[in-house]
Order: C-alpha cells, then structure tokens, then sequence
C-alpha cells in the first residue's frame, strides 16, 4: 500500500484527537456574543411589525422617549441617512429579481416580525418597555401567503416596482425526457410537500457593534460564519471603507447557515451604534428569532419517474414552486435552494433523460434562504420518494432498484443530466457496507414477524449526493464579495510552538480541533504546541468562512500548505544552524532529526531561540522566516461531491399515528477523514436536524400570514428521549484537489434522513395502500393518511 | 427590593427589581455567564441551575424567590470539583459542538446521576429530555452520561 503524503510519523490526520476548546466551554467559561458587556453598552428592543402587509401611517414615539432609560429611538425612515439598503440579487442566477431592503421598515411592512421601530435604552427590559409606548398607526393590506396564491394575478403584488410576485425561474431539459416517458412500462407522479421550518440555534442571533469615533472604526462582535463578507458588506452599506470595519466571532452558540446571512436587525445594529457613537447589543429573543431568522425549506414539487420493469430508471421530470418571504436574502439570495434542487434531483443515478423546472415566489412570511443541507433535504427525498414508488410499482426491493440505477463506482468521472460533475463518488460500496451493518434480511423477517401480530414497523432508505468545498462558482461569479479561497498563516514562536490564523470560522463543528491537526501533521509538531485563531478580521488571512461544508477541505488544506512551507524554512534554518543539508532533516514531535534514522540533533525550542534572540550566531546573509502564509481554492472542480445512503428502521402506531425511531445508520464519503469522531459527530447532529424536519419542525402561519407557533413550546424540536442511536459508517474517496483530500461532511446527515423516514413510514404504512409524501409526518397528518384522522 | 442568597458558596446580597428573573441576576448582576439563555420561557434548559438542591430553570425562578436560598451554577460545579469527571467525559467523547447548551445539561446530567447511580440509555434520554440540543443529536451525550455513570459505579 502506498502512503500518501499526510502519512506521516505521529501523523494526527485520522486521528480522534479532543477539540482544544472544549474545557472552557464545558466549565461555562465560554464567551458567546450575548455574554458580552462593554462600557457604556446601551440595549436595543425592535418593535416588530405585528401584521404581514401594512403600510405605515404614522409613528408617534413621543410617549416612549420619556420613558426611563432611553437613549434614542430610531424609525427606518430615519435609519435611511446611515445605511443605504441592498437588494439581493446574483448575476449568475439569471433573471432574479427583488427588491431594495432597509435596516428597517420604511413606509410598508411586508412581513410579520419586520422591524419597525428601534428603542435604545440603558437595559433591554427598559427598551422593551418604552417600545410598548410606541403607537405605529398601521393600515393593513391583504396578505399572500400560499405559495401558489402568490402567483394569482387577482392577489396583490407584494414589490409595485417589480411587477408579479414571480422572483426567480429556471428550467432545465437535459436527454429526450418525452421519449423516455413514453416508452417507459411505467410512469409513476407525486406530489411533495415540505414544511418549512427553521435552524433554532440555542443561542439565538447576537450582536454588538460599538462605533470608536476618535479611531473612526466600527467593531462589530458577531456570531458569523463568513466575518469577511460581513466585513464588506457592514462597510459598504454603512458609506465605511472596509479597514474601518473589523468583525470578530467569539464562541457561537449554533449556526447551521442561520448566521451566515446579513439580517435587517443586525444592519440597524451597526447603524445604530454608528449614530449613538457607543456600543450597541442586540440579542433576539426566541419569540423574535422564529420570525426573524431565515426559514427554508417550504417546497411544494410534483415528480415523475419513468420506470422499465427491469428496474431501469430512464427520466426524472419535477416542478418545484418554493415561497421566500417579501425580498431574496442578501447576498446570498433566496434563489439557491430552488437552484441547488434542479440540479441534484437524480444526481445519484445515472439516468440521462431530466426535466425541471423552478418557480421562486415573494410571499408575505419570514424571509427564507440557505439552511443546513442547502435544496438537498429537498431533492432527496423527491427522488428517493420516487424511486420508492418505482420499485413498489414493478415490484422490486428498494435496495435492488437503487442497485441496478446508482451510478457505478468505476464511471468517474462524470457528470449528471443536469450537468454536476463529478469527480469520484463511492455509492455502490456505500450501500454494501451499509448492509454489512444493518441485517437487512433479518430485519425484514422481524418486520413480517411483527406485521401479523399488527405491529407496523418501516425500513427505509435514501442515497444521496451533496455539494461540498465550494469555489468561485456558488457566489463569486454572481457578483457577490464571498471569498472562495481560505489562507492560514503559521509561525513558529520563540519557545518553538506554532500560532495558526486560519480564515474559517468554529460554530461547534471543529474547526479549531481540524486546523489544529492538520499543521500539527504538516509540521511535525505536537498538537498541544499549537494554537489556532479564528473569527478575527484584523488578525486572520481574507477568506470566506465556514458553510457549505467548506471549512475542512478548503480552509484545512491551507493549513497544510502553509504548514509545510513553514516546516521548509525551519529546515532551511536547522540545515545552516547544524551544517547539514535541509533534505536530510525532518521534524518529528517538535524536534529537528535526521530524516534517514530519526536521530534528535535539535529541538524546535532551541531553533527558535537562535532565530530571534542570537541570530549574531548565523550567517550575515541568512535571515529566518518563521511565518508563513497559503491560500487554497479548489481549481478543477467547482465543487467536491459527496456521497451516501442513509436508512430508517421505525415504528408507525396506527392507532396514534405516532411514529417511533428505532434505528438510524449512515454510510458516507467525505474523502479524507481528518478526524473521525468529530466526522461522525456532524453526521449524527446533521441527521438529527432531518429528523426533526421530517417529525417534527413546522413554522406554521395562518391565512394572515401570522405566524402561529413562533415559541419554543410549539415548535417542536427533536429532543433526546425520541432520537435513536445512529450507527456512521465511512467510505473514503480522497479529492485529488488537494493534499489532505478530504470533502465536506455538514450537511450529509441532513441531506438524507428526511427522505428515509418517510420511505420507512410508508414501508411500514403499505398494509394500508397510502403513501406519504409531506413533512413533517405529524400523528394528525399520519393518521389522516390512514383515514382515521 | 433587597436580597440575600449564597451563590456558589459565597453570600450575595443584592438590590434586584421585583421582575429580574433569577438567570438575568446571575448572569448581569454576578457576571456568571456560563448559565445561558436559549428561549427565556422554559423550554430549552440551557439555564438549569440548583436552587437548594433541586435544578430549575433560571428563566422560570424569580431572583426574589432566592431569597435566602443556596444557588450554584456552572461556574461552582466546575470550580468545586463535583462535576469533572461528567466534563471530561464530555469531552473525550465530543458530546458537545456548540457549547451552548451544555452548562444546562451538565446540571442535568448530574441530578439524574446523583438520584439514579446506574440508569439506562433509556433512563438518560429521557432525564435530559427537557435540555434542547442542536448540535450534537443527543447520542454523544448520552454515552458520556452513561459513560461517568459507569466510572463511579466502579469507583464505589
């Protein structure tokens, strides 16, 4: 077997190894946003617009001024001097329209939880209480709030300026998808509802922006993923030069995308603090957070599959109509989770023939854009639903079906109908290891066993690709300043132990851990001799962040490579302090020795005490470089492919309609695994977040637009008691984009459990001839189904 | 209105307004931190605290009703010792991501451990049913509770 580059002596690259900030965070040590306090710190309550489409008559702030503690109150109309607005758009997603957004309501309120009116006052409870004496005069207009009402020319236009409600359109035609379909033995339909839901990060949205006059300089301390972005875009609608603006991340209480968008509230934050020349903190409360953190998810799609009965699958052909709420998110937009859809549906099977189209409408609801799994959720269960209804129709087992239609493990590369290309996927050796781990065949026989004794019990499951270590291709080529490169930034320092600064960012996943590791391997070092900084924009390389399962791949090749340059010139350095050729030396535990025999000629203690404090001692043309400093951006591919199978082993009560998880396995191809149990740890919380999807998790609004479960008690979370141990098995196909090789693995676990569940239910519900295809499978929707609701 | 309560072993008297709530004084007033706020109408338990003996949630416990009372939070369980072979194990098996909720859950995961020496996964999930967690998806946390519930099972 031949050893790849990362296999190095003491190498940590595959190794668990514990994340170096966890003590601190188990001891309650933390510092999360809203742990933050700075002198002469004021609080900010939003008064939120109580309707979903109003304008704004009047507001009369003048009983809320004189109330104790409050420092200014500020409208949007007022807000418009110190922030110009933005509007959400990308050059790439062509034909996308929305309209120009402000900090703060300006004339009209569009959404329910809009911001209004901003309060600032010593203490939040103080602003909060002047913001009850605040009358805001509202003349209520109707609401569209059904997806498919939006593009009824009877119901308002939500924009005047643009039109129809109609934000964004794509179709796409690849292969002969009429021909397949009819000469197909067998075209099954269905239609998928999906329920939107939200990231509910434990620690809501928090910021503090604080605006130093005497250095003209806006700190913003925020809870980001992407500092550099927010940096850019802070600066640029706030009329500062981007220096002027530094961001700094401190621990972040949950992400998931929730914290990779730029909100309204956040914005007039920054503004605020801008006009009251002090500190400014804003944390939402949960109430706020469910109308005013991004939702996703809220798809209705109509699929077909064409069928032979040998099991071939010959065309796929959706239609997808998604609501976004009144404007596309910026800058991101709200157009790429519809986009991300149409190109993966079928992306795991190699079937030519594929049809789809994509509606994106403006609706009266919270604003909707990039969560977790990003369109994947989505697209994988319309087209493991499909494929579900496929096999049941020509009578074949699932897994044969899937067998005969994944795309083969030897036809790399290659590229889908809808155009992905594909670099090496691994979906045939996942399913076989997948079987290896779940008794597939016993737990049919159980299965059967329990059916006749009126015990409904469900396997389902669903293969899956996923989209990871983006380029340039998701948002820079739109126009959009989203750096797709990272860079890292290593030094040696005068005891010998390494300082990173890497450009993604730690919201729980291990950055920190995985940054730490890889530049300890490239090194040579102990992990405990180096320490990784992050989330600073004053003292980090220019780079995007961590979303899109980006961090590890990209921003941990980085590491590596200027991990290695580093470890050249300490070698260079020991070559000239020890009179030996550099390509002789090697650095093994934080030790220069000779690379044939591993003999100890110098710690890197001592090789640093040379450079800085004796460097008389070397030659007068010799001068060390201690620092070094690497960028990586994949080139080859505009993304990494993932890939995997997930199944579902549960229990459906037909009396209830309760379902009960019994069982969850994953197989998965990230590449390269950096660090296996902080791998397995994003595949299990991503599997989870599914599941609730899939259960549990709904924003519901009523015909109002009102949302009527915005509250902790109501929408319903996965807790631990329903949750079932999770089996994650790996395959490893390295990218060869990079040296460490590894893919992204955020999103898998979201991308898939969905889709089995609902196979599961309806595996366990074919007694009774129903199919289900909307989450989430609610008892009252299961039993529904069952004619019994 | 003035109150007097011993917090992590040491006595606070404060002048609190009547609608502090217990988490926003020990949080604003103490400066303890480590107790968090995850949705302020006690659902989430991230700010699980023991108020003599018992754990609460900081959101739902007024600070006046306090008054007199023994509180400890994170910051005293990590201090006094009590909970460092649970905070190790969490550790070890990563059965935190984010943190946020985990000073919460460390206090529940200790009252059940200290009125159940040797429960069950089952018994576990459900002791920490009412401590939300985004990250993690529960079973890490899980196997670190029965993991430490093992451990001084054997260490008796």
């Amino acid at each position: 077997m031949s050893l790849s580059p990362t296999d190095l002596p003491n190498s940590y690259i595959g190794r668990t190894v514990p994340r170096p900030n966890l003590a601190r965070l188990t001891e309650g040590r933390g510092l999360y946003v809203s742990d933050l306090t700075l002198p002469r710190m004021v609080h900010v309550a939003f008064l939120r617009s109580p309707y979903a489409h109003a304008e704004i008559r009047s507001i009369d702030t003048s009983a809320a001024e004189n109330m104790p503690g409050v420092v200014r109150i500020v409208t949007g109309e007022q807000m418009q001097a110190f922030c110009t607005p933005w509007v959400g758009v990308l050059a790439h997603l062509k034909g996308l329209k929305s309209a120009p957004q402000h900090p703060m309501a300006v004339g009209r309120v569009r959404w329910q939880g809009e911001p209004v009116v901003a309060v600032l006052a010593t203490s939040r409870a103080l602003a909060e209480d002047a913001a009850e004496h605040i009358l805001v005069d509202y003349s209520e207009l109707p609401a569209v709030v059904d997806v498919l009402a939006a593009l009824d020319p009877s119901k308002p236009v939500i924009h005047d300026g643009l039109g129809d409600n109609l934000a964004f359109e794509r179709r796409l035609d690849a292969g002969h998808v009429d021909a397949a379909f009819a000469e197909a033995d067998h075209v099954i339909e269905q239609s998928f509802t999906f329920g939107r839901h939200t990231g509910v990060t434990l620690e809501a949205r928090s910021i503090v922006a604080d605006w130093n006059k005497a250095e003209a300089r806006l700190t913003v301390h925020l809870g980001t993923q992407a500092p550099h972005m927010m940096q850019n875009i802070i600066a640029m609608h706030l009329g500062l030069e981007e220096p002027q603006v530094r961001i700094l991340c401190h621990d972040v209480g949950g992400s998931f995308g929730i914290k990779v968008h730029v909100y309204a509230d956040d914005m007039a934050v920054a503004a605020l603090a801008r006009m009251a020349g002090r500190p400014v903190k804003y944390v939402a409360d949960r109430l706020e957070s469910f109308v005013a953190d991004i939702h996703a998810r809220d798809h209705v799609v109509h699929g077909r599959i064409a069928v032979k009965n040998s099991g071939e699958i010959t065309a796929f052909e959706i239609d997808d109509l998604t609501g976004i709420g009144p404007y596309s998110m910026y800058p991101r937009t709200s157009a790429v989770e519809a986009n991300q859809i149409v190109n993966l549906v079928g992306g795991q099977y190699a079937c030519p023939n594929y049809r789809a189209r994509a509606r994106v409408v403006f609706q009266n609801k919270a604003m909707m854009s990039q969560y977790r799994g990003v369109g994947h959720p989505i697209a994988t269960s319309v087209t493991e639903g499909l494929v579900d209804l496929a096999a049941a129709r020509i009578g074949m087992d699932p897994l044969e079906i899937r067998r005969r239609n994944l795309v083969a493990d030897d036809a790399y590369p290659c590229a889908s109908a809808s155009g992905l290309r594909f670099e090496a996927m691994s979906h045939h050796a996942s399913l076989n290891k997948l079987l290896g781990m779940m008794d597939y065949a016993g737990l049919r026989t159980e299965q059967a066993a329990l059916r006749a004794k009126g015990i409904y019990r469900g396997i389902g499951f669903a293969s899956f690709i996923e989209i990871t270590n983006p380029g340039p291709a998701f948002y820079g080529v739109g126009g959009a300043r989203i750096s797709a490169q990272d860079g890292a930034a290593v030094r040696l320092d005068a005891t010998g132990a390494v300082i990173v600064q890497s450009s993604i960012t730690e919201q729980g996943q291990g950055s920190e851990a995985v940054i730490a590791q890889v530049t300890a391997t490239a090194m040579g070092v102990p992990l405990d001799r180096v320490r990784v900084i992050l989330g600073d924009t004053d003292n980090t390389p220019y780079g995007g962040g961590t979303w899109a399962s980006r961090g590890a791949g990209i921003g941990g090749e980085a590491a590596w490579q200027a991990g290695r340059a580093l470890r050249s010139n300490i070698l260079t350095l020991a070559g000239t302090i020890l009179q030996a050729r550099p390509e002789t030396l090697d650095i093994r535990a934080g030790v220069v020795v000779d690379a044939e025999d591993g003999r100890e000629r110098l710690p890197l203690s001592e090789l640093a005490r040379i450079a800085y404090f004796r460097p008389d001692t070397l030659p007068c043309d010799f001068q060390s470089e201690l620092m070094a400093t690497r960028h990586f951006v994949p080139r080859e591919y505009p993304f990494a492919f993932t890939n995997g199978i997930q199944a579902s082993y549960l229990e459906v009560d037909t009396d209830t309609g309760f379902t009960r998880l019994l069982r969850h396995w994953v197989v998965e191809d990230c590449g390269t695994v950096i660090n296996p149990q902080l791998v397995d740890e994003q595949i299990r919380g991503g599997v989870v977040q599914g599941l609730g999807a899939a259960l549990f998790e709904h924003c519901q609004y009523d015909a109002q637009g009102q949302m009527i479960n915005a509250n902790m008690a109501d929408y319903l979370v996965p807790m631990a008691g329903e949750m079932p141990d999770i089996d994650v098995a790996h395959v490893v196909s390295p990218t060869l984009e990079s040296v460490i090789g590894a893919k992204g693995a955020g999103e898998a676990g979201t991308a898939g459990a969905a889709a089995c569940v609902v196979n599961a239910v309806n595996d366990a519900l074919s007694p009774f001839w129903v199919v289900i295809s909307e989450i989430p499978m609610t008892p009252a929707l299961i039993l529904r189904a069952l004619g019994r609701g | 209105m003035n109150i007097t309560l011993t917090v992590n072993g040491e006595t606070v008297t404060a002048d609190v307004l009547p609608r502090t709530h217990l988490v926003d004084f020990l949080r604003e007033h103490l400066e303890l931190t480590g107790s968090h706020l995850g949705c302020e109408h006690g659902v989430c338990g991230a700010c699980t605290i023991r108020l003599d003996g018992a754990i609460v949630r900081g959101c739902l416990v007024l600070a006046v009703q306090a008054d007199g009372g023994v509180v400890e939070t994170i910051e005293g369980l990590s201090d006094s010792g009590e909970i460092a072979d649970l905070q190790a194990a969490f550790i070890a098996r990563n059965a935190l991501q984010c943190g946020f909720c985990t000073p919460g859950m460390l206090m529940a995961a200790q009252d059940l451990l200290l009125h159940n020496a040797t429960p069950t996964r089952e018994e576990i999930r459900e002791h920490i049913s009412g401590n939300y967690c985004r990250c993690t998806g529960y079973q890490a946390i899980v196997d670190a509770v029965e993991t430490t519930a093992k451990q001084r099972a054997r260490a008796q």
